[in-house]
């Protein structure tokens, strides 16, 4: 049954990017209402999904990789109904769309919803520590796709090739407003699920601790890089892309790793 | 009642033919006089046309007189001979949703004789000129112009070089309220730059020139600050927008030259906007991080860009046009017909809908 309101919670994010790819097919893009009830809606379904698989766990649906995936997907959807508004809401949501289609996909997609055989006791301070750091994901999540935005705008305006999407962007300098924004958000939230994870009471796999450490390095050397050694926005906008990809993929590995733990 | 539309527009009449009805805005009263019911007169540089709606047919000749004796130029000459168009009932219709909508504008696109039609409306219904007949038309051209403007991409862009640039400062720094903007060169092109700019909330502007008299004098015209022509290498440390329009055979910026200039301003993009012929600036410092640099073919480039996406979009902005012009006659044979109705008369044919029925 969960499973299908995460199918149908695909199905409305997928409308908001096939309708984007349609508009930008025909060169007739315009931000609409569509992509932000799209999304608000997949998110109702996302939350639906998520309030039914903890209640049936009794805690954070965060036991394994496929839930970590949905989380993160919420957390996505999440900050950009909160930011959104702020800088071009439905524009921002056809870049997010893509995003979080691609993560409930693969969640869908591969034999990752794997049951524990124990059932996995509830710890508050535990869970507290693996949300936190996957809403802070959602933010960098959404600074790698305001990063994406800031590329296409510069692109577009470096070679005066100006395509539909360009008059629907946000200016350049709110848009790297926003990038930094986010970058924040996201690094004072984990490194408050950092902190609180030394504070579960658990012994925490080194291998986790590792690679958290090596996240939170990776974005205070791009804040650290914006304040002190004044990058470009337009490298700032790069390195939130590349950063975000890294994290993801630490984060695949820190779930694995936590597979075998007791919580991711 | 028979609804028609008399005019001429750029499309049939030259600038001299045109400005002889210039001023004739205020003509609805002999309009009535001459037997229109109903009368709106839209006159703009590119055209004037009467939309009216009358009992009897009343003559373009007699409509053209009645423009000319209200004309500022009042030369009450012969109107034979002038190019003036006539639409009829449904053709009518669709002409003034095609007007309002920008599709008949010199540029296609244009939303400036929305503007002007919504005050044309405004004024002859406040002189009792417009009554049941035009006002509904008027309505619905306007909820078409609407729809066209949101369902297709007929204005998008700028199509003129110095909107384009306006546009661009605007996509690069959102608010231009807190933009420093130095004009180099007191050139003709860069002085409608720099006012266009100033129009859009452009507060800080510093005008440098070869000739410091001639740099003064556009810097007190447009409200600006004027600047020692050596001391505008150090403006760029400072400033967001550079407008350069010199006469100068040889590139004043370089990568070279401006890379020193932006090392303490990595932050802030600036944007470039090279109008001289030949170039003031090296293309390669297109090339530099957060510089944008456009020169006059590529704002026309850009322009143009614009022009051919709002032509491509003028099919799209038809089928508006047209679904609504039929709904509009079906509405009016409709209502007709239940009037029909009620006081007894024959009802109308929905073929016979044409110009004495509506």
């Amino acid at each position: 049954m969960d499973r299908y309101l995460l199918i149908i919670s695909t199905i409305c994010f997928l409308a908001a990017v096939v309708r984007t790819a349609i508009a930008l097919r025909a060169g007739v893009f315009r931000p609409g209402r569509f992509n932000f009830l799209a999304i608000g809606l997949g998110f109702l379904f996302q939350t639906a999904f998520m309030s039914i698989r903890g209640h049936a766990l009794g805690r954070c649906p965060l036991t394994n990789l496929f839930e970590v995936f949905i989380f993160l997907a919420w957390s996505v959807a999440l900050i950009y109904m909160l930011v959104g508004p702020a800088y071009r809401l439905s524009l921002m949501g056809a870049f997010t769309a893509p995003l979080v289609v691609l993560l409930q996909g693969l969640a869908l997609i591969a034999p990752i919803d794997v049951r524990h055989p124990v059932k996995v006791p509830a710890n508050s301070s535990l869970e507290f520590h693996a949300s936190v750091s996957l809403v802070a994901y959602g933010a960098f999540a959404l600074a790698c796709i305001a990063g994406v935005m800031y590329l296409v705008q510069d692109r577009q305006l470096k070679t005066h090739q100006l395509r539909s999407i360009f008059y629907h962007l946000p200016p350049l300098t709110d848009l790297f407003a926003a990038i930094i924004r986010l970058l924040w958000l996201g690094f004072i939230l984990y490194t408050a699920g950092i902190a609180s994870g030394f504070f579960t009471g658990q012994p925490l796999p080194r291998v986790q601790v590792v690679a958290a450490i090596a996240v939170w390095l990776l974005y205070a050397a791009i804040l650290q890089g914006r304040y002190f050694r004044r990058i470009a926005p337009k490298r700032v906008a790069a390195l939130c892309i590349i950063g975000f990809s890294a994290a993801l993929t630490l984060l695949w590995g820190i779930t694995f790793s936590a597979q075998t733990h007791s919580v991711p | 009642m028979n609804l028609f539309c008399v005019g001429l527009s750029h499309h049939t009449a030259n600038v001299q033919t045109r400005e002889r009805f210039a001023g004739s805005a205020g003509a609805e009263h002999t309009l009535r006089t001459a037997g229109c019911a109903e009368a709106l007169v839209l006159a703009t540089c590119n055209r004037v046309e009467v939309y009216g709606a009358s009992e009897k047919r009343v003559s373009t000749d007699e409509i053209a007189q009645s423009l000319l004796q209200s004309s500022e130029v009042g030369d009450g000459g012969h109107t034979s001979g002038l190019p003036f168009y006539r639409y009829e009932a449904e053709k009518c219709v669709q002409h003034l949703f095609r007007v309002a909508s920008g599709l008949d504008s010199m540029v296609v696109g244009e939303t400036e004789i929305l503007g002007q039609t919504k005050k044309a409306y405004q004024s002859a219904r406040a002189s009792g000129a417009v009554g049941p007949c035009l006002h509904r038309l008027f309505q619905r051209a306007f909820r078409v112009a609407k729809q066209v403007r949101t369902r297709t991409e007929i204005t998008r862009g700028s199509v003129s070089v110095g909107s384009v640039a306006v546009d661009l400062a605007q996509k690069i720094f959102g608010e231009l309220g807190n933009c420093k903007v130095l004009v180099l060169g007191a050139g003709e092109t860069s002085e409608r730059t720099a006012r266009a700019l100033i129009s859009r909330g452009v507060n800080d502007l510093r005008v440098s020139n070869r000739s410091n008299d001639r740099g003064q004098e556009l810097a007190q015209r447009v409200g600006g600050q004027a600047v020692q022509f050596d001391k505008w290498p150090q403006q760029c440390r400072e400033i967001d927008i550079l407008i350069t329009s010199t006469s100068s055979e040889t590139p004043l910026l370089t990568p070279t030259n401006l890379e020193p200039m932006l090392a303490n301003r990595v932050d802030r993009p600036l944007f470039i906007i090279d109008i001289a012929v030949p170039r003031d600036v090296d293309p390669a410092v297109n090339e530099m991080e957060g510089v944008y640099l456009y020169d006059i073919d590529a704002l026309r480039s850009v322009a143009e860009q614009s022009l051919a996406v709002r032509r491509q979009q003028i099919a799209s902005a038809e089928a508006i046009i047209a679904e609504h012009v039929a709904d509009f006659l079906e509405k009016v044979s409709s209502e007709l017909n239940r009037v029909s109705r009620i006081t007894g008369h024959p009802p109308v044919a929905d073929s016979s809908l044409h110009a004495s029925q509506l």
